[in-house]
C-alpha cells in the first residue's frame, strides 16, 4: 500500500479500502522503522499528521475531498510550517519554529494533505548530495553507501523508499531534478514563478523553484494542480491562467519533436547512461515522437554563472541570519561584532561560508561588472539558446546527471566536482524554464534519470511526455529493498 | 582670501502611508516598541516583499512637483550592511533607475532674488528600525517599529552656496512636501531628515574641495548653524595649512558642533546589485497624468495666481504661498473681505510678526482666518480705522473672539458723521491760533499736527480721510 502513487492512495482512500488514519499511522510506523538509517526527515510530526488525517477522513466521508484529502506528505525542511520547526538544514535554525506557514505548505493544507514531516536536506539549499546538512547525511535508499543527491535529498529519499507518498523540494541548480534521478523517482522543476516562494527559505531569490518529488508524472501534475498559481505574498509569482496539469496527460504523442543537445552526448557523459537514454528515446520514438540534434551553444558556460549568481544572491539572503531576533545566536557576545560573527561563523556550515564569500566577492565594488553583470550577459545568451532551440522541438531531452549516486564522502574534498553535478540541470534555472526527471533506466542497480526540458509554461507538456513514458515502461515503479 | 561654499543636500522624507512600504505593518508613530513589526518587518526566513502603491503615488507626484523626470522603468536594489536595526542586512532602495531623476526647484531669498536648485534624483527605500541605547544594561535594544517605513530621499546637486540658500530650498521642499501630502515633514520627529554635503574652495576656482557629510541635522535652524559651523571649521583648517577629510561628521546642536562619526576612505562597501524579490516598476504616460491629474495647485503656480488674480507684490505672493496653510489662510481672509492686497499686508506684517513672536505656526494662530476677514471688512466699511484695528487684533490675540463685540464694547466705532467731525476741527483750530497762524504764514508740516490733535481729543474714532478734508478746507478758509 506505502508504495502506492497519490492517484491510487486516493482510489483507495475513496472506496474506504483504507482510511487517512490508518494509512498515516503505517507511514509513521515505517518512518520510525527507517529513517534512524535513512535519515530521510529532520522533524516527524506525529500527532499532527494523525489529527490531520482524521479531518481528512471525515473530509472525504462528507464528500468534500481533493485528490491530497488524507494522502501522507513530506515537506523539505526549506518550507516555513507553523508551530513546526523549521530548520532549513542548518544550525542556524535549529531552534526557529516558524509563526506561519509557506504559500505551498498553505496551499497543500487546504487541499487535505497529511504533513508527516520535515525532510532533511543540503543546509540552505546548498549542495548536491545533502551531505551539507546539519542533520547529517541523508542515505539512498538503493544504497546506504551511497549520497540521496541534493539538496532536496531527503524528500527524494522519502519517496524512494516510501517514507510518505509524494514529497515537496524546491530546485535552484537542479536540487529537484539531480536526487530525483539519483532515488529513481519523477521530479519536476516548474517554470519559475509558477509556484509562490512566499515562506520558502531563499536560497537564490531569481533560481528558486517549488516543485513536486513523486513516484509517477500523474502525481507530479496533481501536486502542481494543488500548489501553482499566483500568490500576491510573491512580487515574482506570475499571473498565469490557472490549468488542469493532469488534463494532457492522456495526450498522445504523435508529432512531438525531441531535441538533443549535441553537447549533452558527448564522451564526458558514461556510455552506459548514453545507452540508457538511447533506450528511452527509442521508446517515445515508437510512440510517435522525432528526435533532431539542437545546439545549446552557451551551456558549457551555466556552472560558472552559476556560480556567481546564486552566490551573490545567497551572500544578502543570508544577511538576516545575525543572531538578533530569532535563529542561532552566540553565547555571551562582548559586543555586536562578536555576537554577528560568533553567531554567523557556529551557525553556517563550511558549504554555506564558502558561497557567502564568494557572493560577497563577487559583488564587490571593482568586481561587479567582471562577475555578477557578465554572469547575468551568460544567463541572457543562455536563455536565448533555449528560445532558439524551442523554435524547432517541443521538449529537449538529456540526462539529469553525469552518472548514478555516488558514494558518500567521494566528492567532499573538492567544492568544484561537486559544482559539476549539476551540469545539465543549471542552464535550465539560469533560463527560468520548467525541467524534470524521471526514471529511464537502471545502471549496476542504480537508477538513472533522464531531463526533460521545455519552454516557459509547458509543464503540461513535459507531465504528457513523462505519463506516456511510463505508462510504456516501468522504470518509476522500481523500488529499493530498505532493511 | 575670500571663499566660496559649495553645499548640496540629501533630504530624506518618510511619506505619510498608512502602512510601510513592502508590509502591510501600520507607520504610525510612537506605538509601543516592535508592536508594528509583522514576520517581513522581522526578516523571519521566507518572507518576501510587496510594493505598497500608495509609494509609488507619492513619489511621483513628487517628481512632477519639480518638473522631473519620472522614470517609467524603476528598479530596486539592494544595499547591503549589517546593523541591528535593519533586520533584513540589507536596505532596498534604488540605485541606478530611481522613480524621480533629474528636476529643480526656485528659491526666493530675503532679499527677494531667486535662484533654481538643481535636483539630481529622489529614489525610494526602506527606513531602518531604531537603536535604543538607554534602559538596556550593556546592550541596546532594538525597536523595528520604523524598520520598512517609506522613504524619498531627495539629492540636490551642488547647487547651493551658502547656509541660507540650504535653508530656503530645505523649507521649500517642506511647503512642496506638505502642498502634496506626501508626509507631514516633522522634522523634531525625523519625517524630515537632512544630511549636507560642504565642502569650500577659493574664490574662482573651477574644481569642489573634498566634501564632509554632516548628518543628523533636524531643523531648519540647526540647517544653518551647522553648515556656518562646519564652512567656518573647513576654511579655518585650510588656512592653517591643514587638508579636508572626506568623512561623515555629526552635527551635536548642544555644543554647536560637528565631530567626526567615520571616514568615508573606510567606508562600507554595499554591495549593491538588483533586489531579485521584486520586478522592475514600470509605469506609462497614463499612469503619470492620472497622478497629475490628482495634484493640488503647488507654491510656484499659486505664486504666480496670486501676482495675477489679486495683483500682490511677488515678495508678497511668494511669502503668503511659503505653506498651503499660510495660503489658505489668506485666500479665506480675502474672500471674506473682498480685499486681497490689505489682506496680504494683514497676514504678512501682523499676522507673521505675531506668529514669530509667539514661535507658532499658521495652523496654530490665535486669531482665525474669519476674524482676521470680518475685522478688515470692518476698516472697508468704515466701521473702524486702520489704527483702531490693531487694537482689536490685539483684543483678538489675547482670546477675545468676536470682532464686532469688541468694536462695540470697547466703543471703537469710528465717528464718520460730517457735523461731529467739523466740530472737531473748529474746536482744534480754535484752541491752536499760533499753529493757525504758522500753517498759513506757508509751514505745511503744522498739518500734522492738527491732524494728532485731532485724532487725540476722538481718542482715534475719527475717520481720517474726513478729518484731513475738513482741516484743509478750514484752515484754507
Amino acid at each position: 500500500m506505502l508504495s502506492k502513487t497519490v492517484a491510487e492512495l486516493s482510489a483507495a482512500l475513496d472506496r474506504k479500502d483504507v482510511s487517512s488514519v490508518e494509512l498515516t499511522q503505517a507511514y509513521l510506523d515505517r518512518i520510525e522503522k527507517l529513517n534512524p538509517d535513512l535519515n530521510a526527515y529532520i522533524t516527524v510530526c506525529k500527532e499532527q499528521a494523525l489529527k490531520q488525517a482524521a479531518d481528512a477522513d471525515k473530509q472525504r466521508a462528507a464528500g468534500n475531498g481533493t485528490p491530497f484529502t488524507g494522502i501522507p506528505i513530506a515537506h523539505k525542511d526549506i518550507f516555513c510550517t507553523r508551530d513546526v520547526l523549521t530548520t532549513c538544514g542548518s544550525r542556524m535554525l535549529h531552534n526557529f519554529v516558524s509563526p506561519y506557514d509557506a504559500s505551498v505548505v498553505e496551499r497543500l493544507q487546504q487541499a487535505g494533505a497529511v504533513t508527516l514531516g520535515k525532510t532533511n536536506m543540503d543546509e540552505f539549499a546548498m549542495g548536491s548530495s545533502n551531505e551539507t546538512s546539519y542533520y547529517g547525511p541523508v542515505r539512498n535508499p538503493w544504497d546506504s553507501s551511497r549520497v540521496p543527491g541534493g539538496s532536496s535529498g531527503g524528500s527524494a529519499a522519502a519517496v524512494a523508499a516510501d517514507l510518505c507518498a509524494i514529497a515537496t523540494g524546491t530546485d535552484t541548480g537542479g536540487s529537484i531534478r539531480q536526487p530525483a534521478s539519483f532515488c529513481g523517482i519523477t521530479g519536476l522543476k516548474p517554470t519559475y514563478g509558477r509556484v509562490s516562494r512566499f515562506g520558502m527559505i531563499a536560497f537564490a531569490s531569481s533560481l528558486d523553484q517549488a516543485g513536486p518529488l513523486s513516484k509517477s508524472a500523474e502525481d507530479a501534475a496533481l501536486m502542481m494542480n494543488a500548489i501553482a498559481g499566483l500568490d500576491s505574498r510573491d512580487s515574482t509569482s506570475l499571473d498565469h491562467p490557472a490549468e488542469d496539469f493532469t488534463a494532457h496527460l492522456q495526450q498522445s504523442l504523435k508529432g512531438l519533436r525531441i531535441g538533443l543537445p549535441r553537447d549533452h552526448f558527448t564522451a564526458d557523459l558514461n556510455p552506459a547512461v548514453q545507452t540508457i537514454l538511447q533506450d528511452a528515446i527509442k521508446v517515445l520514438e515508437s510512440l510517435g515522437a522525432s528526435v533532431t540534434e539542437v545546439d545549446l551553444p552557451h551551456n558549457h558556460l551555466s556552472v560558472p554563472a552559476y556560480y556567481v549568481v546564486a552566490p551573490a544572491e545567497a551572500s544578502a539572503n543570508l544577511s538576516r541570519y545575525d543572531g538578533v531576533r530569532f535563529g542561532h545566536r552566540a553565547e555571551n557576545p562582548a559586543n555586536l561584532e562578536d555576537l554577528y560573527k560568533r553567531s554567523r561563523s557556529e551557525g553556517f556550515g563550511d558549504e554555506v561560508k564558502r558561497r557567502i564569500m564568494v557572493g560577497t566577492y563577487a559583488l564587490s565594488a571593482g568586481y561587479y561588472d567582471a562577475y555578477y553583470k557578465k554572469a547575468q550577459k551568460i544567463r541572457r545568451l543562455i536563455k536565448q539558446d533555449f528560445d532558439e532551440a524551442f523554435k524547432s522541438v517541443d521538449v529537449i531531452l538529456g540526462p539529469t546527471s553525469p552518472h548514478t549516486a555516488f558514494k558518500l564522502g567521494e566528492k567532499n574534498a573538492d567544492p568544484v566536482t561537486m559544482y559539476l553535478e549539476d551540469i545539465y540541470t543549471i542552464a535550465v534555472n539560469l533560463a527560468g524554464i520548467p525541467g524534470m526527471s524521471l526514471p529511464a533506466g537502471m545502471l549496476q542497480g542504480l537508477p538513472i534519470g533522464m531531463q526533460l526540458v521545455g519552454p516557459a509554461f509547458s509543464e503540461a507538456r513535459l507531465l504528457n511526455v513523462a505519463h506516456q513514458f511510463q505508462l510504456n515502461t516501468d522504470w518509476h515503479q522500481r523500488r529499493p529493498e530498505v532493511k | 582670501m575670500s571663499w566660496e561654499t559649495v553645499i548640496g543636500l540629501e533630504v530624506h522624507v518618510q511619506l505619510a502611508t498608512a502602512s510601510k512600504l513592502f508590509s502591510g505593518s501600520s507607520t504610525a508613530f510612537g506605538a509601543e516598541p516592535n508592536t508594528q513589526a509583522n514576520i517581513y518587518d522581522l526578516a523571519l526566513p521566507g518572507t518576501l516583499p510587496v510594493m505598497n502603491e500608495e509609494v509609488l503615488r507619492m513619489a511621483v507626484s513628487f517628481g512632477l512637483a519639480v518638473d522631473a523626470e519620472i522614470g517609467k522603468r524603476s528598479v530596486f536594489d539592494r544595499k547591503n550592511y549589517f546593523y541591528p536595526d535593519l533586520p533584513k542586512g540589507y536596505q532596498i532602495s534604488q540605485l541606478d533607475h530611481p522613480t524621480v531623476g533629474k528636476g529643480s526647484l526656485r528659491i526666493v531669498m530675503d532679499d527677494g532674488s531667486e535662484k533654481v536648485i538643481g535636483i539630481t534624483r529622489a529614489h525610494i527605500e526602506e527606513d531602518a528600525g531604531k537603536s535604543l541605547h538607554e534602559d538596556f544594561q550593556g546592550m541596546s535594544g532594538i525597536d523595528l517599529n520604523r524598520a520598512g517605513t517609506p522613504l524619498l530621499e531627495i539629492v540636490s546637486e551642488p547647487d547651493l552656496r551658502n547656509a541660507k540658500e540650504a535653508v530656503a530650498y530645505l523649507k521649500k521642499l517642506h511647503s512642496i512636501i506638505l502642498y502634496l501630502g506626501i508626509s507631514d515633514g516633522n522634522m523634531s520627529q525625523g519625517s524630515m531628515r537632512c544630511d549636507a554635503n560642504v565642502s569650500v574652495r577659493r574664490k574662482g576656482a573651477t574644481e569642489f574641495g573634498t566634501r564632509t557629510e554632516i548628518k543628523n541635522i533636524n531643523s531648519f535652524r540647526f540647517v544653518e548653524k551647522a553648515i556656518n559651523h562646519e564652512v567656518q571649521r573647513q576654511i579655518d583648517l585650510i588656512e592653517d595649512g591643514g587638508r579636508v577629510i572626506q568623512e561623515t561628521r555629526l552635527y551635536d546642536s548642544d555644543r554647536d558642533e560637528t565631530r567626526s562619526m567615520r571616514s568615508k576612505e573606510v567606508a562600507n562597501d554595499y554591495r549593491y546589485f538588483p533586489e531579485p524579490d521584486l520586478l522592475p516598476v514600470v509605469i506609462d504616460d497614463a499612469y503619470i497624468d492620472a497622478v497629475r491629474a490628482t495634484m493640488p495647485e503647488l507654491p510656484d503656480a499659486r505664486c504666480s495666481r496670486f501676482v495675477k488674480q489679486y495683483g500682490l507684490s511677488e515678495y508678497d505672493a511668494d511669502v503668503l504661498t511659503s505653506s498651503r496653510a499660510m495660503a489658505d489662510y489668506f485666500e479665506q481672509v480675502a474672500q471674506l473681505c473682498g480685499d486681497a492686497k490689505l489682506s496680504a499686508n494683514w497676514v504678512t506684517v501682523d499676522l507673521l510678526g505675531l506668529l514669530n513672536k509667539q514661535d507658532l505656526d499658521i495652523q496654530q494662530s490665535p486669531v482665525t482666518p474669519t476674524q482676521l476677514g470680518t475685522l478688515i471688512s470692518r476698516i472697508k466699511d468704515n466701521t473702524i480705522s486702520g489704527k483702531i484695528a490693531k487694537t482689536v487684533f490685539e483684543a483678538l490675540t489675547e482670546g477675545e473672539t468676536d470682532v464686532d463685540q469688541i468694536i462695540e464694547s470697547r466703543g471703537l466705532k469710528q465717528v464718520t458723521d460730517t457735523g461731529a467731525i467739523e466740530k472737531l476741527v473748529d474746536d482744534v483750530i480754535a484752541a491752536n491760533p499760533d499753529q493757525v497762524a504758522q500753517y498759513k504764514g506757508g509751514k505745511e508740516a503744522v498739518f500734522g499736527y492738527f491732524v494728532g490733535q485731532a485724532m487725540k481729543i476722538s481718542k482715534g474714532k475719527a475717520n481720517p480721510a474726513q478729518l484731513n478734508e475738513l482741516l484743509r478746507k478750514k484752515l484754507s478758509e
